[in-house]
């Protein structure tokens, strides 16, 4: 176990930067999942710690010790590759233990870790078998018991559940955890999943264009995200945004007038401002705002509309059940504790 | 007629159209070129030359039946004897050179060097040129007057006082024809088995390198076991190229000197043609098929299809 340090590392391929000077630090036993849309170099970053890549600028250093110019065998590390990357050729127990055999290590501690390893996965009935006739999910734990028999300091994983399916993804998600809260490795996980970050990781970096948008615990990022980016790319249905100014103390988009939250921090009267609020955080409020609705639908447990107001779609998650048809009107009230503001042009939070 | 007034009818099927979908015609239709081109190309001539191996005709003359004798005079004659022995010796050392050298070879174009497109296409033109037309350039190359090597290490480099004989001598022309042999055997053995390379994904070089391999475990734990199944299929194609070979050793040495470079399929060709015994050249040829029938099981059955390649390819 170790923290993992990520000083101002830059990486360029010839002449294109995709990292432009990131940090983070992680500390020991804690799991940290980069997450960010397609392209933003989280899994580049990943494999820049894990040594699969170089480091064009800047430093990684994992237990305190810099490691730009230690080969990836020698960083104490394992990785579980988004194609699990499993030796084709051999056999369950032979891909677990391979790692172990190149050491020649003894065939007794050979079956000990494995049997442990495979007994946390539940995989003692396919050790014999090839990975060729695992289903998906198996072969998504073999190559997990191939990071634990190696008994790392650093897991690393790089979106290990794109390749399953939704029920099963939701599964492994909850066994990865499980696994991180007995073994407390430190573990830096990479995902484009918004869902998969906020429901596992310890501490969230959301990645955007080669840079560091904001890092923080999931309900830190969910309350007050610093920025547009993180406030739209975290929480699912994502946040309402309404574009507009604070005239008189409200806030206007054209015919409708909203309430600014009870602190409305640097934002100032006339200034071009993107008004945020999550679809959980509006309310049915005969006094609110009338908003056209477009399309209901009802998961059972709350229902979702998706509306028209100023010109902007605005959907809302409600707990109530909605009987009115597309076309009628609904009129909702914003919780004013839980409205973000944004500068227009710099994307910054005011609030 | 308006859209109201129609009534939607499929036509009747033509008779052609009929017989078109008739099955067993179909298959007779599907089979016949394939089946045709096999009887005429390949049946024929194999049932024929083995016909004649069982009789004593000669070139321009009707032979009659003489069952066996061909192949009993054979067993006593050391020539024949000398070049099934000297084709097993070729076909060894040759296919042993050309894998080295392929796989070598391969390895290096698997990896990310410059100009790489272009090497690859460099590399393929000993295959690309006609074997006969290479034969001749080696032939000059191994000309005990005018050969390129004698004139280097002789004439320019002064190493040595006399010119090569490569082709005089039974052990020198032997080698010279390995050489030549293994130098037109790689671009085939290369580019197939970078074929066979580029179907192992990189992620597996990447665990195995977190795992700790070193080159050389990377190599024999992934590369290698991963290889096996083209390896065998490109081992048995270029073991029955070689064991089969005529061209290269016609055209360089013509079996000489002596006779000690025949190979079966050359000496077949000696006697049935130029020295017109056509029964008992149709012999040696009938007897390489034994020995290629082998090594076709052989490396079918032990090197083919391995237990890991079972079952779904879910990926």
């Amino acid at each position: 176990m170790a923290t993992v340090s990520v000083r101002s590392v830059r990486k360029a391929f010839g002449s294109v930067e995709v990292l432009h000077g990131v940090d983070v630090e992680v500390e020991d036993g804690e799991f940290v999942i980069l997450v960010g849309p397609s392209g933003c170099g989280k899994s580049t970053l990943l494999r820049m710690i894990a040594g699969l890549e170089n480091i064009t600028r800047g430093e990684i250093a994992i237990g305190g010790r810099v490691v730009n110019n230690v080969a990836p065998k020698e960083r104490d590390i394992a990785m579980v590759f988004q194609n699990y990357a499993l030796y084709p050729h051999m056999t369950v127990l032979d891909n677990m233990a391979f790692s172990l055999t190149l050491l020649n290590a003894p065939k007794s501690v050979i079956e000990e870790k494995v049997g442990r390893a495979a007994a946390i996965l539940g995989l003692e009935p396919y050790l014999a078998r090839y990975p060729r006739q695992l289903s998906g999910g198996q072969r998504q734990r073999v190559a997990m018991g191939r990071a634990i028999v190696r008994d790392p300091q650093v897991f690393l994983f790089d979106e290990p559940l794109s390749n399953l399916d939704a029920k099963l993804r939701v599964q492994m998600r909850a066994e990865i955890k499980e696994l991180h809260q007995r073994l407390k490795t430190t573990t830096i996980y990479v995902t484009h999943d918004q869902i998969e970050a906020m429901t596992m990781a310890d501490k969230i970096v959301v990645m955007n264009g080669g840079n560091v948008e904001q890092m923080g615990a999931p309900l830190e990022l969910y309350d007050r995200p610093r920025n547009l980016f993180v406030a739209g790319f975290i929480g699912s249905p994502a946040m309402n945004f309404v574009k507009g100014k604070i005239e008189g103390g409200i806030f206007r988009a054209g015919e409708v007038s909203l309430p600014l939250p009870t602190d409305p921090g640097t934002a100032r009267e006339g200034q071009p401002i993107v008004y945020g609020i999550r679809p959980e955080h509006l309310r049915l409020d005969p006094n609110g705002v009338a908003a056209t609705v477009h399309v209901t639908e009802p998961t059972g447990s709350e229902t979702q509309v998706i509306m028209h107001l100023a010109g902007s779609q605005v959907v809302g998650a409600f707990r109530e059940r909605i009987a009115e048809k597309p076309g009628q009107h609904l009129h909702i009230a914003p919780d004013p504790a839980l409205v973000h503001l944004f500068d227009e042009q710099t994307g910054t939070r005011l609030n | 007629m308006d859209a109201s007034t129609w009534v939607a009818k499929r036509p009747e099927p033509t008779a052609l159209a009929r017989l078109f979908d008739y099955k067993p015609f179909l298959i007779a239709v599907c089979l016949f070129p394939a089946v045709g081109l096999l009887m005429a190309f390949l049946t024929y001539p194999l049932g024929l030359g083995v016909y004649l191996a069982f009789t004593d005709t000669q070139i321009g003359g009707n032979g009659k039946w003489v069952g066996l004798e061909n192949f009993i005079d054979l067993m006593e004659d050391p020539i024949f004897l000398q070049s099934v022995w000297w084709t097993f010796v070729y076909t060894a050392i040759a296919t042993v050179g050309k894998f080295a050298l392929g796989l070598w070879l391969a390895l290096l174009l698997n990896d990310n060097i410059p100009f790489k497109s272009a090497i690859r296409a460099i590399i393929l033109l000993p295959y690309i040129v006609p074997t006969v037309l290479s034969a001749i350039a080696w032939w000059w190359i191994y000309d005990p007057q005018f050969s390129i090597i004698s004139y280097v290490v002789v004439d320019q480099l002064g190493l040595r006082d006399k010119y090569y004989d490569f082709l005089g001598e039974p052990w020198p022309a032997r080698w010279s024809l390995i050489v030549a042999n293994i130098w037109r055997g790689i671009p085939f053995v290369a580019i197939t088995l970078l074929a066979g390379l580029q179907t192992i994904s990189p992620s597996l070089y990447e665990a195995a390198m977190l795992d700790g391999a070193t080159g050389w475990q990377r190599f024999r734990r992934i590369t290698a076991p991963l290889l096996m199944p083209i390896l065998a299929i490109v081992m048995t194609f270029s073991v029955l190229f070689t064991f089969t070979d005529f061209q290269l050793v016609y055209a360089i040495t013509r079996g000489g000197p002596i006779n000690s470079t025949h190979l079966m399929a050359t000496l077949a060709f000696q006697r049935g043609i130029p020295a017109g015994q056509l029964g008992e050249g149709a012999a040696i040829a009938v007897a390489m098929i034994p020995f290629l029938v082998f090594a076709t099981l052989f490396s079918y059955y032990a090197l083919g299809n391995r237990k890991w390649q079972q079952g779904s390819d879910n990926d």
